[in-house]
């Protein structure tokens, strides 16, 4: 209690702390990998499994799964610190919240997001895109999963604690989430087909630093609320 | 000095008196302007060169858009001062805001895909007008989902304003996305509605129809806000004494 | 009546009107509605105020 701690500091023993508990628990946040993985064998048993018609759907099939996932894995955001009580202890530890809150969000994204942008590519291999692209569906996703991390932190910092809050999690997180589902698919069909993709990615990017600069200010105001 | 009256109307009692004056002042002109409008606009408006009579749901469905957006944008304001400042009587606006512009969304949408069908030869084509007003809809759901799952009104308030903040920012975003995106995959086949090149028998029945939609929603919104502010404040004595006037 | 035909678009543009012209009285009634239910309730407890003090 008496030693003050640096807002950097606190953030860097937050993301270890978060990171060793998660390490504790890895059936939780490999789960969400899991669902990236079934929904995207979902769309070759749903449509035409031939190779040359599902690399017209790569694109869209890998960005809904991604959002989807991602949306499963919000879940895990601030549940359990949330019951727990950690939240309130953050918040009222002085520090800036949003600060914090950022630190979980981006070790959130580092169990969550990360193995999704490793295995994203070789997913949308198997729905037909060469394996040249790889590198490029790679960086398409490692910048959109952060943005939809960010946005999602708001959503699951506004619902946490209520009834219903699955369902409506969705309804807040899905339509906001557009803007990165429209630039993200873009450019990896761009990536799968092997073309320039720099104009959309730029896009995709300035969202991702527009969320981390507005998302955490956005998810500190509603948890303080949510905490009430 | 220019705060007082300011502060005043943030007065729960103030607002719920001044806007039980104010209503009749915007929901008779709204009705003069709504039939004016749509005089012009079915009858004395001659029939568009290219879309024959069929350009005349534009009277409808163009109001019903500028005020989907124009509502959110409202609620969002609203919902950035009641936090801000800490003023109830913008929550309860605010609040007042969500249905109107949901049932607004929803005509603006059903309207547009009747007027797609003899264009477009199909009722839903991915417009980006038509696919941003689709997104919003959600956004509006979104927003009384929000505050219709949380039982404590205070609180209510509070989180639904961050809310619509945050989705007053996406939402220039989410519209120029859709923009780009549908540039991508067709050819421009834009709605033709809304071109600055209207001749003013058109253009004038238009601008009378999107006045008066205006203070139709003002009106609207006074009377629900009134109902906000007594349930907020049901055990204030002035809600008391208002409720014996009535 | 020749103009109620819309030149062959009145199939789509009466519905876009009568949509309309519902949603404005459903909004108008709605809020009638929820303004007096917010005035019976005040009452209703100003009366129970006054019966047991």
């Amino acid at each position: 209690m008496s030693t003050p701690v640096s807002a950097a500091r606190a953030g860097w023993l937050l993301m270890r702390r978060d990171l060793r508990l998660a390490m504790r628990r890895p059936g939780e946040w490999l789960q969400p990998l899991g669902f990236f993985l079934v929904v995207m064998t979902l769309f070759p048993l749903a449509g035409n499994p031939q190779l040359s018609r599902l690399r017209d759907m790569a694109p869209a099939a890998l960005w809904v799964a991604a959002l989807l996932s991602s949306l499963l894995a919000l879940e895990f955001l601030f549940r359990e610190d949330g019951q727990d009580g950690t939240l309130e202890q953050l918040a009222v530890s002085g520090l800036p919240l949003s600060w914090l809150l950022l630190a979980k969000t981006c070790v959130h994204w580092l169990l969550t997001g990360l193995p999704l942008v490793l295995v994203g590519p070789l997913a949308a291999t198997a729905l037909g895109a060469p394996y040249a692209s790889i590198p490029g569906v790679l960086v398409v996703l490692l910048v959109g999963s952060l943005a939809l991390s960010l946005i999602g932190a708001v959503g699951a910092a506004l619902t946490l604690g209520l009834r219903r809050g699955g369902v409506l999690l969705a309804l807040l997180v899905l339509p906001l989430a557009v803007p990165v589902l429209i630039f993200g698919a873009r450019a990896s069909a761009l990536a799968i087909a092997l073309e320039p993709m720099a104009g959309s990615i730029y896009l995709l990017g300035s969202i991702a630093v527009l969320s981390a600069t507005l998302a955490p200010l956005a998810a500190a105001a509603a948890m303080r609320i949510s905490l009430e | 000095m220019a705060w007082i009256w300011f502060h005043k109307l943030g007065s729960p009692p103030h607002f719920y008196r001044l806007a039980g004056r104010m209503t009749p002042w915007f929901a008779w002109p709204a009705l003069l302007l709504c039939l004016g409008g749509l005089y012009g606009g079915l009858v004395s408006a001659p029939a568009d060169y290219q879309q024959g009579e069929g350009f005349r749901i534009i009277y409808v469905h163009a109001p019903a858009a500028w005020l989907s957006v124009m509502i959110y944008s409202a609620m969002a304001v609203y919902a950035a001062v009641g936090r801000i400042w800490r003023i109830n009587v913008c929550h309860a606006l605010a609040a007042s805001c969500a249905g109107i512009g949901a049932s607004f969304t929803l005509v603006a949408l059903v309207t547009g895909s009747l007027w797609g069908r003899p264009m477009w030869g199909t009722y839903w084509e991915w417009d980006p007008r038509l696919t941003s007003e689709l997104v919003l809809l959600f956004l509006y759901l979104g927003y009384m989902g929000l505050r219709s799952a949380i039982d404590d009104t205070a609180r209510a308030d509070r989180a639904s304003a961050v809310l619509a903040i945050v989705g007053a920012v996406n939402v220039p975003i989410i519209h120029y996305s859709v923009t780009w995106w549908n540039s991508l995959h067709q050819a421009p086949s834009v709605m033709k509605f809304g071109k600055s090149s209207m001749p003013a028998s058109m253009l004038i029945p238009l601008l009378m129809m999107l006045l008066g939609f205006t203070l139709f929603f003002v009106a609207i919104m006074l009377v629900r806000a009134r109902g906000e502010v007594l349930r907020r404040e049901r055990g204030a004595q002035w809600v008391a004494e208002a409720a014996v006037e009535a | 009546m020749h103009w109620l035909q819309m030149g062959g678009y009145w199939p789509w543009v009466w519905p876009s009107y009568g949509l309309t012209l519902l949603v404005v009285v459903l909004n108008i009634v709605t809020a009638r509605r929820s303004l007096r239910a917010a005035r019976a309730e005040v009452r209703r407890r100003l009366q129970m105020q006054r019966s047991n003090p």
